[in-house]
């Protein structure tokens, strides 16, 4: 792993300022934990309303796929992927506020959950009609390559979601065209409460890439050091103008569909076959393996996550929520010149005020 | 100089492109082909491959790239070869392109056109002849134009292009080549959201848009011939945002609406036109607001059939005269 020792080319990648990646990885997936947990809670304590979609067991993906990525490379996130808000350089009070429908939220109050973007740092949002955001990724992905810019779009999505045709459209014109996208599907075996055998009937979403003609790998998913392996090489390969590539890491999610749903549809034996394969306890082991005194690392870096996730907790309490009249704002960049949209309160427009004269029909 | 509609609409997309490197078209068989109407035609070869794309058959790709291309500084044009097949690529427009800037908080802007060549009465059909417009007029963080002239068709996609939000232009199939005027040489804008009184009158309104416009200016010809009523033609040009001070005006004019399109009745824009009048100018009403539209049932393909479903000048004539008569 010599290649893991230099440093990253993502600003932030140094948060810990020690100059050692394999702390900084570990940093990283223990705040995407820990921020997700907090979510979790905050859900429970009717703090966060509407769907939460958490993403607990799949931190590896986000941390390994982010981690080689540029400052203007941009990224489509789905529900599941908070963690690449955070790893993109988001302001963990803005997300939370987000989150809770705050006024200091990205789309201040507007939308729930990841459906806003972090412009500022490239991250879009996505809609609920999940995989429509596949063909927008390659859009940007064609604008890169019609302006010859030597950046990269990233799409997440999973393998619930592959089975939408938007998926298969905008991989095809990848291909065709050799776009400058990456594809990260997230296989964690369950589209809500659907397993994978009713979903597909190959092995792997990656093998569908050979038919788009591009390279398709699947991965271990909760291994932080194969995931940044491969995307380290494709990330490279694709920005060196190979077109496209899918990368599949198979993995669980932890929680149900949404915090609402208690998954009663998978076996605890499957859970907790998983769990055993928990991606941070694997990486700890690794840094264990390393030499690294796990305990002192430990208490440090957790130390530095909970602040930050208190203070975007806090950050988020204090922000107020926004003014009614926000939801009518935001619908146009470009002014409406003439008449207002609808919806606001009507009033009787009575015709001798207008023109100051009786109430008489002109036929009368 | 005397040009078509279709070469007016031809016209715009090459000043456009020279005008900005940021400007290009894409869709299905636009590039060599030049469109399936030639509305595309000359520009590969002027602009050549970067700005001109053909892509697979594949509308939600079209307009999702183009959302993707569009949200990182581009200007895409994107063709529905049939403004029926928008329905493939409806979820990217309304959930996708018309949220955009809403859910981003203002952060992000999508300007993009939609061009649907859409309309009936050149035997398509079923699914070459529909006027899908209503299924977007009621869509915020949208703009829905639809032109009938030339000079608008030229001037509104200029400033559809020049828009920062989605706009999806509905362009008339039969007036592709029916309608041929005088359009000046050089730039000009159509603004959005402004209707125009195409003809002055002041006994009645007709309010329309699209292909009925011309139905509409022939009836009102002749009922001014043979009638002696002085009857305004209104062209909306923007379905949405509907231009609601130029429709009460009108209708405070002259007291008696009648409300045309090519759309289905139900659900059209003429109900929304005629809520608006009510609300607005109910006290200068000299009769029942009237909508004359295509009948509630699909586009049929025998002639009969068509002409039976389909406004024309001679039932436009006929509602001028009852409800002139009222």
């Amino acid at each position: 792993m010599e290649a893991a020792r230099k440093p990253e080319a993502l600003a932030g990648f140094d948060v810990l300022s020690q100059g050692d990646p394999d702390l900084e990885y570990y940093y990283w997936m223990k705040l995407v934990r820990a921020f997700e947990e907090r979510v979790s809670r905050l859900h429970r304590q009717n703090k966060i309303l509407g769907g939460v979609y958490s993403g607990a067991g799949q931190e590896a993906i986000v941390a390994g796929i982010c981690a080689p990525l540029k400052p203007d490379d941009v990224v489509f996130p789905l529900h599941r992927d908070l963690g690449v808000f955070l790893l993109r350089g988001a302001d963990p009070g803005r997300l939370m506020a987000q989150l809770m429908g705050k006024e200091r939220g990205f789309s201040r109050g507007k939308d729930s959950f990841l459906h806003a973007g972090d412009v500022e740092h490239g991250v879009y949002g996505s809609t609920s009609m999940l995989g429509s955001s596949l063909p927008v990724a390659v859009g940007a992905a064609l604008k890169f390559q019609l302006k010859r810019e030597p950046r990269i779009a990233v799409a997440f999505f999973g393998e619930g979601t592959s089975s939408r045709g938007d998926v298969h459209e905008a991989m095809n014109f990848a291909g065709v065209r050799k776009l400058p996208v990456l594809f990260v599907c997230e296989n964690n075996r369950y589209a809500y409460s659907t397993p994978i055998e009713k979903q597909m009937a190959i092995e792997n979403v990656a093998d569908r890439a050979q038919a788009y003609g591009f390279r398709g790998h699947v991965c271990p998913g909760n291994d932080l050091l194969a995931v940044l392996q491969l995307s380290r090489a494709v990330v490279s390969r694709i920005r060196a103008g190979e077109g496209p590539a899918l990368i599949e890491c198979k993995t669980y999610r932890y929680h149900g569909h949404s915090e609402h749903d208690p998954a009663l549809y998978r076996s605890k034996e499957e859970l907790v076959a998983w769990e055993s394969r928990d991606p941070i306890q694997t990486y700890e082991f690794y840094l264990q393996k390393k030499g690294y005194d796990l305990a002192a690392a430990r208490e440090q870096i957790d130390q530095k996550v909970h602040a930050i996730v208190q203070q975007a907790v806090d950050f988020a309490e204090q922000s107020p929520y926004p003014a009614p009249e926000e939801a009518l704002t935001d619908l146009y960049a470009t002014p409406i010149v003439r008449n207002p949209l609808g919806g606001t309160p009507v009033t009787v427009v009575r015709r001798e005020e207008q023109e100051g004269g009786g109430n008489v029909r002109k036929g009368d | 100089m005397e040009v078509t509609y279709v070469k007016a609409i031809n016209q715009a997309l090459f000043e456009e492109m020279r005008r900005d490197d940021n400007v290009f078209v894409m869709g299905e068989d636009v590039a060599e082909l030049g469109g399936a109407f030639k509305v595309t035609d000359g520009l590969l070869e002027a602009f050549g491959p970067d700005r001109v794309i053909d892509t697979p058959i594949a509308e939600s790709l079209i307009v999702g790239a183009g959302v993707g291309a569009a949200l990182l500084g581009m200007r895409p044009v994107l063709e529905m070869q049939f403004a029926d097949f928008i329905s493939c690529a409806f979820d990217q427009i309304v959930n996708m392109a018309a949220t955009l800037r809403y859910r981003h908080g203002g952060q992000a802007a999508c300007p993009l056109v939609v061009r649907a060549p859409s309309g009936a009465g050149v035997h398509g059909a079923l699914f070459h002849s529909q006027n899908p417009e209503a299924w977007f007029t009621r869509v915020p963080g949208l703009k829905v134009v639809a032109p009938a002239t030339a000079y608008d068709a030229k001037g509104l996609l200029k400033s559809a292009i020049r828009d920062d939000d989605p706009v999806v232009y509905f362009e008339h199939k039969r007036l592709y080549r029916s309608v041929k005027e005088d359009v000046p040489d050089g730039d000009f804008l159509t603004p959005i959201g402004v209707a125009e009184v195409k003809h002055e009158g002041r006994d009645l309104s007709v309010i329309t848009y699209g292909g009925a416009l011309h139905y509409s200016l022939d009836a009102a010809r002749i009922a001014e011939k043979e009638d002696g009523l002085s009857v305004e033609v209104v062209d909306l040009r923007t379905l949405l945002p509907l231009d609601r001070e130029t429709i009460v005006a009108s209708a405070r004019k002259t007291g008696k609406i009648l409300v045309v399109h090519e759309d289905r009745l139900t659900g059209g824009i003429g109900g929304e036109v005629s809520a608006v009048i009510a609300e607005q100018a109910f006290e200068y009403l000299d009769g029942p607001i009237m909508r004359l539209a295509m009948a509630d049932t699909h586009n049929p393909f025998s002639p009969p059939l068509e002409e039976f479903v389909l406004p024309d000048a001679t039932k436009i004539l006929q509602a001028i005269r009852q409800l002139a008569a009222y």
